[in-house]
Parts: C-alpha cells; structure tokens; sequence
C-alpha cells in the first residue's frame, strides 16, 4: 500500500526499471541473460539446460517412452531425443566455415587500400628527398668508401678490383 | 555401436617418441649447415685475405687518397 503511494509520486520513471511488486518490497525482473544458457562448445560437452525447452506433444511422448527400456527405442528415436538434447553434434560443431576466405580478401583489400594512399602521400604530402641523394654526391660517397676499404674481406671493398679500378666480375 | 576404448595415457610420451628424434636430427643438420656453408667459408676468406697481405702498402694508398686528417697525401 505504502508502496504504491511511493511510487505515485516518484512518477512513471520507477516503472519502467520492471520493478515487480511481491511482498510489500520490489524484486528485479529476471533477464535473459542471467538464464543459463545453451552453447555448443567442444571443451564443455554437457551445456546447463537442454536444447528444446518447449516440447511438441511427439516429443513429450517419446521422453515418456525414454523412462522405460531404451532397447525398445528405434534409432531414429534416439536420434530424435538426442536432438531434444543437443543443437549441434561433435563434428556439427567442429566443421569449419568459409570465413577464411572472406578475411584473407578483408587483408588483401585494405593493404591494396594502404598502397593507394602512400601513392597519394609520395605525390601531394612528402617533400623533396635531401641533396645526398644526387647521382653526382653518390658517386663521390661511394669513392671514399673505397678508398677507407670499407668491409674489404667479405663486403664492399672487397668487390672492388683495385688495380683496374673496376667492379669485380 | 561398441567403439574400441582409445588410448587413455602416455599420449605425450608417444608424441616425444616420435618428434624429439626428429627435432634433434633437424637441429643437427640446421647447425651443421651452418657451419659449413657460412663459418668454414668465412674462415677461409679471412685466412686468404691476410695471407699476402701488405699493410704498409694498403696505409700508403690510403693516404694518397686523402681520407686521413693526422696524415695528408704526399704534396699537400
């Protein structure tokens, strides 16, 4: 009684927060997901509530039938029960997709996607590369190499024919 | 519908039966390999290059090509 008078002057807003009145004090509303649940999951075999919660009149009958002796059960019957049980079977549920195809295109796009927009960076964002980069100062750069035998065993000195002044064939 | 009962234990040991010989005998070869397609050879590389090999010759051409500052060429 106290209740409602309360909720009178609070306005419609406590109503819609599905406040059921029981007992003079409120109790929430049970949701969805605080049910168990039904998944089909190869490291938990046995969910917490079976697959088909409201039985057809056959299958109630056919779970009367499971109570007595499960010799008399044809194999289609079991087959039916299990699927009262059971959503998918082992290798129902372990059978891959084709979503592997469809991710491997997602990559092959965006990287297409990405090449596209460092061509559009090269052209309108980046500045010219530094001086060091002329032929004329890389000649030069490679000549002092050279000349300091950088690497002269195994490397880049050591491609250089330095007698003839030439590139090692 | 009477399925034969699977192996329930050493499931592991017969796994490492199998593949610790394997993974030893690649292990062997990688490492092998290795020595004789890169160190041995560089060994050598090594060895030759300083069998004949001048320093006093290689400072002087140095030199001349002006790359040190404590010592410039011959005529500066």
């Amino acid at each position: 009684m106290l209740a409602t008078r309360v909720f009178r002057l609070v306005g419609n807003r406590t109503l819609s927060t599905s406040i059921c009145l029981r007992g003079g004090h409120g109790v929430a509303k049970v949701e969805d997901y605080t049910l168990p649940a039904y998944f089909d999951r190869r490291e938990s075999p046995l969910p917490d509530i079976k697959f088909v919660q409201q039985l057809s009149p056959e299958q109630k009958s056919l779970k009367e039938k499971e109570k007595g002796s499960w010799a008399a059960l044809s194999k289609e019957e079991k087959i039916a029960l299990y699927r009262i049980s059971f959503k998918e079977s082992f290798a129902e549920m372990d059978k891959g997709s084709g979503e592997w195809k469809s991710v491997v295109a997602g990559i092959f796009f965006f990287i297409g996607f990405t090449g596209l927009v460092v061509l559009w960076q090269r052209k309108y964002v980046y500045g010219d590369v530094p001086h060091t980069f002329d032929a004329e100062y890389k000649q030069k750069e490679v000549q002092r190499m050279l000349d300091m035998r950088i690497n002269p065993v195994e490397g880049f000195s050591a491609k250089w024919d330095y007698e003839n002044s030439v590139w090692k064939k | 519908m009477s399925l034969p009962k699977p192996a329930m234990r050493g499931l592991l040991a017969k796994r490492l039966r199998f593949h610790l010989p394997i993974a030893f005998g690649l292990s062997l070869i990688a490492a092998a390999a290795f020595k004789f397609g890169v160190t041995e050879p560089r060994k050598k590389a090594y060895a030759d290059f300083y069998k004949h090999y001048d320093s006093m010759k290689e400072f002087s051409a140095m030199k001349e090509a002006g790359i040190f500052e404590s010592v410039r060429p011959t005529g500066k």
